[in-house]
């Protein structure tokens, strides 16, 4: 435990001496703000058309649904590319500048190296994404969103953050490039965002596989306020998945 | 302390290490001579645990490199090649850092890293980030960091590269004075340093030992020179006819 809180610490000190984490973070909530003013304007241009379409028996425009949950989700978007700039150089570098070495030969187990990265992620998403709650409090603030939606939602899109993490920590650990690392992750998330995609025209099983397997998909649930097992059970083991290949890269990287 | 026998690391066709054996006892402190590309790295990565052997075994303070691997970790200080320092962390930071990884106890930390950067000579760039450091200074660090915890074995790859010839005297003194309670492995291709430091030779040429000897038996034979260039050349000579 000590070594993992060891590594968690030095890890966040590079994150916050060099510019990565304010440049993240900054590019991340400067791009969440400028999707909620636009779900804000849409919303409100829907507001002034409510009387005609509830004249036609159309329900009248939701907070909830028109603007914290395209919030959300486009928070995923933006997360696909973001992620991988935080997680490529993670092992990577390591590598690269000798440290690696100085760490597998020091009385710290590989598990331990890699639970006190992706903790220290975890530490600068968390950070990340409760900053974007700004926007959704503005609302409860000057408007009546329903709460727990939005709470439900904030973890569905928290533990998102963290499974894409895992993966992306998990390439940069078969590299030595962080430009390799970074790329490769990058490629591997947007394809895994989109794989629902052909699922309509293939139809059958792997229709059903395909959108199991879609983030975009399993994050419906938590965005509607429902903590559905399916979803967390998906979001936890696509972590795990992370983490076990994280784990098994750096143990064969010795054996080679 | 350091028992090596038949230690050998092969890359596909390539044998960069071929069957090494030798041996340190406590308190000795070793010269691991040789040419570039003897195998002194590779040898010493396999006793510091970082490259699995292909064949033979080693073991540090009675613990194998390969099946008690954590146990030598806990024993062993080791400098690499490279210093591995993290670029964005002072030098107190990072000595801190070490200090924790390698279990000294959380109540002899602060005490332990002045002590350590008194003995390496670092202690007025204390606050200065590592990536700043001159390469000297940069060397020094890592020793600091390889000593920090008071291993029994300590083994340095090329200590003392990269040092002018001033702070070349005070690594070696440093060394001598660590030799008298560690057991110390050095690798070098400077053959003054063997003779100004070390108790005990061990020369490798193409991932073969051809000579291990006490200092003090060669001196009076021939010198350490003569001796280097003899086995060095010998070798050479033979898989030049074969």
């Amino acid at each position: 435990m000590r070594n993992i809180w060891a590594i968690c610490k030095r890890e966040l000190l590079s994150f916050f001496v060099s510019p990565i984490a304010y440049f993240v973070i900054t590019g991340f909530t400067l791009l969440v703000g400028f999707f909620f003013f636009n779900y804000l304007s849409y919303f409100q241009r829907a507001q002034q058309m409510a009387p005609m379409l509830e004249m036609r028996g159309g329900e009248a425009p939701n907070l909830n649904q028109y603007v914290i949950e395209g919030v959300f989700q486009t928070m995923v978007v933006i997360l696909v590319f973001l992620i991988p700039l935080l997680t490529m150089r993670t092992i990577a570098e390591e590598k690269r500048k000798g440290t690696f070495e100085l760490l597998i030969t020091s009385p710290v187990s590989v598990g331990e190296i890699v639970l006190g990265k992706f903790a220290s992620i975890a530490i600068v998403l968390l950070a990340m994404l409760s900053a974007a709650l700004i926007f959704p409090a503005l609302l409860v603030e000057f408007g009546n969103p329903e709460v727990p939606p939005i709470l439900s939602g904030f973890l569905g899109v928290l533990l998102c953050s963290l499974g894409f993490a895992s993966i992306g920590m998990a390439v940069s650990s078969f590299t030595e490039n962080q430009v390799v690392a970074g790329v490769a992750s990058m490629v591997t998330l947007l394809l895994l965002y989109v794989i629902q995609a052909p699922a309509e025209s293939l139809g059958g099983t792997w229709a059903e596989v395909f959108q199991y397997i879609s983030p975009i998909e399993q994050l419906q649930d938590p965005l509607r306020g429902v903590l559905s097992l399916k979803s967390m059970s998906y979001f936890l083991s696509m972590i795990l998945l992370g983490l076990f290949l994280s784990r098994r890269a750096l143990e064969a990287y010795r054996w080679r | 302390m350091i028992e090596v026998s038949g230690l050998s690391k092969s890359y596909g066709d390539y044998q960069a290490v071929a069957g090494i054996s030798f041996s340190a006892q406590k308190g000795e402190v070793v010269g691991f001579l040789g040419p570039n590309g003897a195998g002194k790295t590779t040898t010493i990565r396999m006793l510091a645990t970082y490259l699995p052997p292909t064949a033979g075994t080693a073991t540090i303070a009675g613990f194998s490199v390969t099946t008690q691997a954590d146990e030598v970790r806990r024993r062993i200080g080791y400098l690499p090649e490279n210093p591995p320092l993290y670029g964005e962390m002072t030098v107190r930071e990072y000595l801190k850092f070490i200090a924790e990884i390698k279990g000294v106890p959380r109540s002899a930390t602060s005490k332990r890293i002045e002590e350590v950067m008194e003995r390496c000579f670092v202690a007025d760039v204390a606050n200065k980030l590592c990536q700043h450091l001159s390469r000297g200074y940069r060397q020094r660090v890592g020793l600091a960091q390889a000593i920090i915890h008071d291993p029994e074995v300590i083994i340095l790859d090329e200590p003392t590269s990269g040092l002018d010839p001033n702070q070349i005297i005070k690594i070696r003194q440093l060394i001598k004075s660590l030799g008298e309670n560690h057991t110390v492995l050095l690798s070098t291709h400077i053959l003054p340093e063997v003779s100004a430091v070390c108790d005990k030779v061990v020369i490798v040429n193409r991932g073969r030992v051809v000579v291990e000897s006490q200092l003090s038996q060669l001196s009076r034979e021939k010198s350490l020179e003569q001796v280097f260039l003899e086995s060095v050349s010998q070798e050479d000579s033979v898989d030049a006819a074969a």
